[in-house]
């Protein structure tokens, strides 16, 4: 009763949970892909392009996606066999459990109408299963927390994901030994298989059954009687042998018995194999009811993900089912790490304390992102640096074994945050070098408009000069003067004796008519403020930003000026100072 | 021979011709590559956020050749210099050095200062030599004229780089002259290609390409060759997309060293990925030598491109 009402109310919450789940893959967006379209459209042109997709010869690519990526998981072993095969155990060994365990009464026993879970070939293949989701659970924490990958993150999913498969799999070991080794259990089989005998019957086969099937007996026990072995042993031919195999097929059920048995007769008198029965079915029913909501809702979005990216592409398909995929996509992360692993500039992490640095972990903040859970200031400023901290070498597409999209997912997110307005000073370095091969895809004023503001932002902050402006002189800066806390090659700015050779051969100066018009300060000025110590002037330069870092300058300057050093150097103050105006910001802590 | 291959990010995203292509040139030339796997960003675009950050990445990467006990090669120009900035700072600097290895020892990882980094050029010049690459040539050029492309990050700071002469460089010249091509003189070849600026201030980094696509046409080049990723990308991707923006045609594709190497080489132009360049580079197998031709035929290479 409390089984059944506790089952319908699990599978009730996860219907629902399925369907919210997946009415969010229509209503959320996280770029600018279907924006303005309706969760209907959105769904009509998933139908539209599903069913195009398998009308044409589309299909054979997902019939092979799906046999060598979904089922196989080609994509992991090529990275990794170890996590491979920690994949595959827990993957095939619950799959396998599921199907001949969990749903015998609807599945197994149809299909082999002799079944019986007491006997081989399932008795044994349970305890294989199971051993297989154990061994996965065993490596899985080895890599999480024996190997220490660098900067691999554990969060509260993963550790939810690996305990609620822990529960199910040890309480059913253990109620397995425990029903093993349980006295009452015994009788009851007695009761219920036996033909009416006699007591020295029944005696002997108690004493087979204690001798070869685990049974602790608070009666039988060593040494036993040969005789008595030997027709308990008939008996048991004759009634028990049909429906149950040896024990010690069930190999983990009955070692762990036989760990047991000392304290057997308690744990029975205690009814303690009911207790495992109540914890394991609803550790099973707690899994399923919470599957739409966890980590483990990959078990539906990865396949899908990877099926979806193995004929959708940026250029040909349909903005909304673009979205559509990008949402799906981030259900279908199982942050397994593998792209915080391969990412190129991760180790920026170990200096700038800003998680969204970390791929999987941006994965995270676009969650909150889609959702429209309220994102403050900080954390989408935060989100906005991760972002940019990327130089689109596309490792953590390459390798995400559930096949996001992840480079493009980045490129949707960087433009939708850049549209919200906040200045984003990376923007003014390579980091936006990508963004510059991409911007004809781009809408040209929604390219422009972001690297006028990191530029405006920063000025604000710097008080560029500009004609009609009066410039606030700082007092000079004596911290500033002596090193602007620049590196040692790069202060040696106070030598420069104002010759202008740096400024004759700056191509960036070269191409102006009226170079300070545009760049503010020449280097040469630069350096001059520098020596100075005029701090505001030496950082609201636009020459700052222009600078190619082509070292004209220092190569050809007489007196060993590092001024292209110089120039880097001032910029990354720059930054730091602007940073540090971001509320609660923590700024680099190298 | 054996070098650690220092692909960099661009490379294998959207850059892979350069290295297919290098890596047949040098198996061509019994030069040994070894894959690591781990390697991060050079360094190069961090360096305008914070300067502790671009070394902590570049010292990653050398701590890791170290490691393996090799020497490493760069195909990029922009890696090489961070990385030999990087390398040069962290042999000065005790303690950086001891700051920076104090992070990386929490991966196992410590650099010592033991890792010599080179460039693609500076491997084939030195290491190989050109001698043994004169052996290799199957297929020389005539008459094909080739702007060369030194890049800025290789030539400057010349102290910290090493790389060349920084006013009159001469290794990537006798390196395409000896293909059986003719490296032209032009007055803009030790100019920056753009690309550092490129996504940051679009207009003036057009206009840095734009004026060494100019010279180099106006000095008689057929081709652009360059041996950086962001060189070569800003001659090829950019100034495609200059072609619709800017509308002017320079006719001067780009074409990355170990192709037009491997082609003289007579590497089949398809492991080089020719037709992985945005602008066609279909008419330069017409210039290798035929010994028979007498008449002068006109070459011009075609950016076919200009139509779509």
């Amino acid at each position: 009763m409390f089984f059944n009402i506790s089952l319908y109310l699990a599978l009730a919450v996860f219907g629902l949970g399925l369907l919210y789940k997946i009415s969010t893959w229509f209503r959320y967006r996280i770029g600018s892909e279907g924006r303005g379209l309706s969760a209907t459209e959105r769904t009509s042109a998933a139908i539209k392009g599903i069913t195009s997709t398998l009308l044409s010869g589309k299909v054979f690519t997902l019939f092979r996606v799906f046999i060598v990526d979904v089922l196989l998981q080609i994509r992991l072993l090529r990275q990794d066999s170890l996590r491979w095969l920690m994949h595959i155990c827990l993957y095939l060994g619950f799959m396998l459990l599921l199907l001949m365990h969990g749903l015998d009464k609807f599945i197994t026993s149809i299909i082999f109408p002799e079944y019986y879970s007491t006997i081989n070939p399932f008795m044994f293949l349970r305890d294989l299963f199971g051993f297989l989701v154990i061994a996965g659970i065993a490596v899985a924490l080895y890599r999480r927390f024996i190997m220490k990958l660098p900067r691999l993150r554990t969060g509260a999913q993963d550790y939810y994901g690996l305990i609620i498969l822990a529960v199910i799999m040890i309480s059913g070991v253990l109620l397995e030994a425990t029903k093993i080794t349980s006295y009452s259990s015994y009788q009851e089989m007695v009761e219920e298989y036996t033909v009416a005998a006699d007591e020295e019957e029944f005696r002997a086969l108690e004493t087979y059954w204690v001798k070869e099937f685990g049974v602790v007996s608070p009666v039988v026990k060593p040494p036993f009687d040969e005789e008595l072995l030997k027709s308990g042993r008939e008996a048991h031919d004759m009634t028990c042998a049909q429906c149950h195999s040896k024990v010690q097929w069930a190999f983990m059920g009955y070692s762990t018995a036989k760990i047991i048995s000392p304290i057997a007769l308690g744990l029975n008198r205690a009814n303690i194999a009911e207790v495992l029965w109540y914890i394991h079915f609803l550790a099973c029913w707690l899994g399923l009811a919470y599957l739409p909501f966890s980590k483990m809702f990959h078990i539906f979005a990865s396949p899908l993900s990877l099926l979806a990216n193995s004929v959708m592409d940026k250029a040909s398909s349909s903005p909304a089912n673009i979205a559509t995929k990008q949402i799906i996509e981030l259900d279908a992360c199982t942050h397994c790490g593998s792209c915080t692993v391969h990412c190129s500039v991760g180790i920026a992490f170990e200096s700038i304390p800003n998680l969204n640095i970390l791929p999987s972990e941006k994965i995270s903040s676009i969650k909150n992102l889609a959702s429209d859970n309220h994102l403050t200031e900080q954390q989408l400023r935060h989100l906005q640096e991760g972002i940019f901290l990327c130089t689109n070498c596309e490792r953590c597409t390459v390798a995400c074994p559930v096949g996001i999209n992840l480079q493009d997912m980045w490129f949707s997110v960087r433009e939708a945050l850049l549209d919200r307005g906040y200045p984003e000073f990376l923007m003014l370095s390579p980091f936006s070098y990508y963004r510059g091969l991409m911007r004809q895809s781009l809408v040209e004023d929604g390219y422009r408009e972001p690297l006028a503001r990191a530029r405006e932002a920063i000025a604000a902050e710097c008080h560029l000069m500009s004609p009609d402006k009066l410039i606030p002189l700082s007092p000079a800066d004596r911290a500033f003067r002596s090193g602007l806390s620049l590196s040692a090659q790069a202060s040696n700015f106070s030598v420069c004796f104002g010759c202008q050779s740096c400024t004759t051969v700056c191509p960036v100066v070269a191409n102006y008519d009226n170079p300070e018009e545009v760049l503010g300060m020449l280097p040469h000025q630069i350096m001059h403020a520098c020596g100075l110590g005029v701090r505001d002037l030496a950082l609201g330069s636009n020459m700052l930003w222009d600078c190619l870092t082509c070292y004209q300058c220092q190569e050809h300057c007489p007196q060993g000026v590092c001024i292209t050093d110089v120039l880097y150097e001032l910029k990354n103050v720059a930054v730091k100072q602007v940073r540090e105006k971001i509320p609660g910001e923590m700024g680099i802590s190298l | 021979m054996k070098f650690a291959l220092f692909l960099g990010c661009n490379i294998p995203a959207r850059l892979n011709q350069y290295e297919t292509s290098t890596r047949a040139v040098l198996g061509n030339l019994g030069v040994e590559l070894a894959n690591i796997k781990q390697f991060n960003c050079c360094g190069y675009p961090l360096r305008n956020l914070d300067y502790k950050t671009f070394v902590l990445a570049a010292a990653r990467n050398l701590a890791l050749v170290e490691k393996n006990d090799l020497s490493l090669l760069s195909l990029c120009k922009c890696c090489y210099g961070s990385l030999k900035k990087a390398d040069h700072l962290l042999k000065e600097d005790i303690s950086l050095r001891e700051e920076i290895n104090g992070i990386l020892r929490k991966e196992y990882l410590e650099y010592k200062g033991d890792v010599e980094v080179k460039h693609l050029l500076s491997v084939l010049y030195h290491d190989v030599g050109i001698g043994v690459i004169k052996e290799k040539i199957e297929k020389p050029f005539s008459a094909l004229k080739i702007a060369t492309h030194y890049g800025c990050h290789a030539l400057r700071p010349s102290q910290i780089v090493a790389f060349d002469d920084p006013v009159a460089p001469s290794i990537f010249d006798q390196l395409v002259e000896v293909t059986g091509a003719e490296s032209i003189f032009w007055p803009k070849q030790l100019e920056c290609c753009g690309a550092p600026i490129w996504g940051v201030n679009d207009d003036l980094s057009m206009d840095l390409t734009e004026k060494k696509l100019t010279d180099g046409k106006q000095s008689g080049a057929d081709y652009l060759c360059a041996a950086c990723t962001y060189c070569h990308i800003q001659f090829d991707t950019v100034q495609k997309i200059m072609l619709t923006s800017r509308g002017d045609n320079h006719n001067l594709p780009a074409i990355l060293y170990p192709q037009l190497l491997g082609l003289s080489m007579g590497i089949h132009g398809e492991i080089l990925g020719l037709n992985m360049n945005h602008l066609p580079l279909s008419g330069i197998e017409d210039f290798f030598f035929v010994p028979e031709v007498v008449e002068e035929v006109v070459r011009e290479p075609v950016v076919k491109a200009a139509k779509t």
